[in-house]
């Protein structure tokens, strides 16, 4: 067991994460309240020898770390909801162009300049649908350091894994609050090495065909294998094309290498949901005090109990619908407008079960706000 | 030397128009490329989108294809984060200048080694012939029908003001300037940009009445002269080429390096 014991803000712990995963290049733009995640970085990535870039812009942020990849490197971005904005294209180029890479969004109010010092998960859609066209989308998040630091290396593993950028979906509360942190041995967590390609010099490497298993290996740039990168429909050449054929191809291959292994990329926790009537679904902040309601409510004998979600997208369906079969009140504690609530209406039978439990203020969602709340879905007046 | 050592024949036709002046930047490339001795292996292209940017495609180097515009965002993070590579960033006036413009000061004032291509056609040629920051006044094009207000950048006293370290115009019409232009470009140690003027007979061409290619480059042989001519004095109508900026200053990449050796040696 480690003593490696720190007490950190949950940026730093994103940070520390990264760096236990292998990061090897950060660029990125300053912005609250994501800031202290490159203001770590900027220390811990040149001391280790590591490559550490302050960009014009989250624009340029997200193309760097792209181009970065290419050349085999573990790369992260980190930004807040205006320069998660700027970011969708590049986003989408990743997906389109299978680039591993990581991108933590530490939510804040919007839309807009919104609310730039106070919580907020209003991003949730964003992260899957912000940049443009059909795709997949792998979105993870923690409701305290220890899983942020988790999530974060976890993050690192599927973006390898798959190819595919993966969004980190923080939020205020948790970037900035401090608790503690214990940061596990290397080997503890199981880390995801790039897959490169075994084909030898002069015999043809195709960048984009996929092994049995869906895999791609990929070839440096740098290294012997000469190959076309582009955010166009393209060949296993990597040369753009319109064939029909091809086109749906690769859709399908993108969206289905993500939704195919939903399963191993769920990460969930669950609290007292053997025999809950009334299940909370929650994430992030807001699951704290979700939490404290179920053992305040357990602690007087009622059937309550909490799913925590770490993986947002895909959206888990089948453990929602499972978690809550037995439930007759299904309440989605969330700091936005409803937005992770469609979700779980679509997942379950009866969506009528379900409800919205959240706050828009920019405050943090209470235990308190919560329970006023129940007591009104539960009939026992305000 | 064997232009075809350096094409990916597979990609081959090109999508270029029959008279576009692209194809010979692409050969003047190439030919800078092995006058340099650089392996394949060791040279990238990071190009964004528009005509122009489709050269790094039929090339036999490492091609990344971007997005509009953010060419040498991608392109500083594969250098900086392999400096051994040689990375070359062939753009459109548009796609470097409106849409890219602000990733092509900073990456002029970082001083990074990148050789940036500017090949500037006057035009968004892929798109049909709208104007660029570029056209400058008085042009015809799709969205400037009634002529158009928009003043014209000038590429290399932006280049220069910006900071970049080398900076350089040339035509397609002389080529061999431009294939020297191009080799002392990338063989420069820092941030290169090379404004590379180039015909658009299908949009450009067309939509103000310059002729056919052939007219559009015997316009390039009158209307420019070599950098310092006399006759830009009596003419200042004409337009220089040749190098305008040839200094060293640190490079970024060196000084990342050097900061680390600060740091490990604390």
């Amino acid at each position: 067991m480690s003593k490696n014991i720190s007490f950190v803000q949950g940026n730093e712990a994103c940070a520390l994460g990264a760096m236990y995963a292998g990061l090897d290049f950060y660029a990125g733009y300053p912005i609250t309240p994501s800031t202290e995640i490159a203001e770590t970085l900027a220390v811990t990535l040149p001391a280790a020898g590591k490559k550490f870039i302050q960009m014009e812009d989250e624009i340029a942020s997200m193309c760097a770390i792209i181009g970065a990849s290419l050349t085999g490197y573990k790369v992260l971005t980190a930004t807040s909801g205006p320069g998660f904005s700027l970011m969708q294209e590049a986003l989408g180029y990743a997906v389109m162009a299978e680039i591993p890479c990581v991108v933590a969004n530490v939510q804040r109010g919007g839309p807009s300049t919104g609310n730039p010092t106070h919580v907020s998960q209003g991003d949730i859609n964003q992260a899957r649908w912000g940049t443009h066209g059909d795709h997949a989308m792998v979105a993870l998040t923690a409701s305290n350091h220890q899983d942020v630091f988790r999530m974060t290396v976890e993050a690192f593993n599927i973006a390898e894994m798959y190819r595919t950028p993966v969004i980190l979906l923080f939020d205020e509360v948790i970037g900035h609050m401090r608790e503690k942190l214990i940061i596990p041995d290397q080997g503890d967590i199981p880390l995801v090495a790039r897959l490169r390609t075994g084909v030898k010099e002069g015999v043809n490497y195709h960048p984009y065909l996929a092994r049995e298993d869906g895999r791609l290996p990929m070839s440096d740039f740098g290294d012997v294998h000469r190959y076309n990168v582009t955010g166009l429909y393209h060949d296993m050449w990597g040369f753009p094309t319109d064939k029909p054929d091809v086109v749906q191809g690769l859709l399908r291959h993108l969206i289905n290498k993500i939704e195919n292994n939903a399963h191993k990329i769920t990460f969930h926790k669950s609290y007292f949901l053997e025999d809950a009537t009334t299940v909370l679904i929650s994430y992030g902040a807001s699951a704290r005090s979700a939490l404290s309601v179920v053992k305040q409510r357990r602690s007087r004998g009622e059937s309550v109990g909490l799913l925590e979600l770490n993986t947002i997208w895909p959206f888990p369906s089948h453990l929602v619908r499972e978690c809550t079969k037995n439930a007759s009140l299904i309440g989605v504690v969330e700091m936005n407008a409803g937005q992770l609530t469609q979700m779980v209406k679509l997942a379950v039978n009866k969506p009528k079960r379900v409800s919205l439990i959240n706050r828009v203020d920019g405050q943090m969602i209470t235990d308190t706000d919560i329970k006023q709340i129940l007591r009104v879905l539960q009939g026992r007046g305000v | 030397m064997d232009v075809k050592h350096y094409l990916r024949e597979r990609f081959f036709p090109h999508m270029w128009c029959a008279g576009c002046g692209h194809g010979i930047v692409l050969n003047s490339l190439i030919r800078a490329v092995d006058g340099l001795g650089i392996k394949k292996k060791e040279m990238v292209m990071v190009s964004g989108i528009g005509c122009s940017s489709r050269i790094s495609g039929y090339v036999d180097f490492h091609s990344l294809h971007t997005l509009h515009g953010r060419a040498l965002a991608f392109a500083t993070g594969v250098k900086l984060s392999k400096p051994a590579l040689n990375v070359v960033v062939p753009m459109g006036d548009g796609d470097a200048l409106a849409i890219g413009g602000n990733h092509f000061i900073h990456a002029a004032r970082r001083n990074i080694n990148i050789t940036a291509l500017v090949m500037n056609n006057r035009t968004y040629g892929m798109t049909g012939g709208q104007y660029s920051p570029l056209s400058g006044l008085g042009i015809k094009a799709t969205t400037a029908p009634y002529d158009s207000i928009d003043r014209a950048f000038d590429t290399v006293e932006l280049a220069t003001a910006a900071g970049a370290t080398f900076v350089a115009r040339g035509t397609v019409y002389h080529v061999k300037q431009l294939q020297s232009l191009l080799k002392k470009a990338i063989a420069h140690n820092g941030f290169a940009v090379v404004e590379v003027l180039t015909q658009c007979p299908t949009y450009f061409g067309r939509k103000n009445k310059k002729g056919s290619a052939v007219d559009m480059l015997n316009a390039f042989k009158d209307g420019t002269v070599p950098v310092g001519s006399e006759k830009k004095k009596q003419n200042p109508e004409l337009i220089e080429r040749g190098i305008f900026v040839e200094k060293q200053l640190p490079e970024y990449c060196e000084s990342y390096n050097q900061m680390l050796e600060r740091i490990s040696a604390r």
